[in-house]
């Protein structure tokens, strides 16, 4: 899968595979030190940021969190 | 108000595997419309693993709504907390950008399944809301219509990448129960796996995308 700063595509990929292994030997056996991929996400995640700027897409709006905040979409209580 | 839909699938796969399936997820043969993925931030805290990623996707419109929305594409930012304890992915995304003109929300829940501790439900839920005076139904009904192909696409492409990851090898049926718990310590052993999932039952892979 692509990145949406093509010069970060390198990156990601190197992050992404770094994760996937980390996920599946470490996290998921109850390891969760997360020595193993930090400097990968580092480098990847600031080329994105930059990435994200260039693109004019909203950072705050980005930055925002919703899930297990007040802010979630609820159900409708009518509904069962 | 908006609109609220709810569907609910099934996995036949056990939790962990669709877990680490779920970022493996793209490309697919039916994400075409996924055009970039990217993890803004992670970070685990406790049992859990808190996820920030950013999707861009197409946003093809009906010609009606070319006049709302003329961008080729869409943002969409999707929270997601893994919890080891409970045995559940959580994800939450939503649109940035054209929030007024029309905002989704889903919310999906992947846990064990009650009937079998070897597949895994999905819970959908989504949010579908227009602001835009005079359009509002119209662009509510697209929305509606565009939640239920997504769903039936997102299981499609889920299914494809699990079974790639995890064939299943019909001529391996084992009653063990216990190759369950080494193919998990052996996540690298792609012959373990498929022994494993020989246990969920050589059946076809079942996934409704049930509306209600």
């Amino acid at each position: 899968m692509n990145s949406v700063g093509s010069n970060c595509n390198e990156l990601k990929q190197e992050y992404d595979a770094c994760f996937n292994v980390w996920f599946s030997t470490q996290f998921l056996k109850g390891n969760h030190s997360e020595q193993m991929c930090a400097p990968l996400l580092k480098v990847y995640t600031e080329c994105v940021k930059e990435a994200i700027k260039e693109q004019k897409i909203d950072m705050k709006e980005i930055e925002k969190n919703v899930l297990n905040t007040e802010e979630e979409k609820k159900k409708p209580t009518s509904q069962t | 108000m908006g609109k609220f839909y709810e569907s609910s699938t099934v996995f036949h796969y056990n939790w962990q595997q669709v877990a680490q399936a779920f970022w493996k997820r793209y490309p697919n043969p039916h994400s075409s419309h996924v055009l970039t993925e990217d993890t803004i931030s992670r970070e685990v805290k406790g049992n859990k693993l808190f996820t920030k990623r950013l999707l861009t996707k197409t946003n093809r419109v009906p010609k009606w709504g070319e006049r709302f929305i003329n961008n080729a594409k869409v943002g969409i930012i999707e929270e997601s907390v893994v919890d080891l304890n409970n045995q559940t992915l959580t994800t939450y995304t939503r649109n940035v950008g054209y929030t007024k003109v029309m905002s989704v929300i889903e919310k999906v829940v992947y846990r064990v399944s009650d009937d079998n501790p070897n597949w895994t439900v999905a819970v959908r839920s989504g949010w579908i809301d227009s602001h835009v005076f005079g359009f509002k139904h119209a662009i509510q009904a697209f929305g509606v219509e565009r939640f239920r192909k997504n769903c039936h696409q997102m299981v499609m492409g889920f299914n494809h990448v699990l079974s790639h990851l995890y064939p299943k090898n019909t001529s391996m049926v084992t009653e063990e129960k216990s190759s369950v718990q080494e193919a998990r310590e052996k996540l690298k052993d792609a012959a373990k796996r498929a022994s494993d999932l020989a246990i969920s039952k050589a059946t076809p892979l079942v996934a409704t995308c049930q509306n209600n």
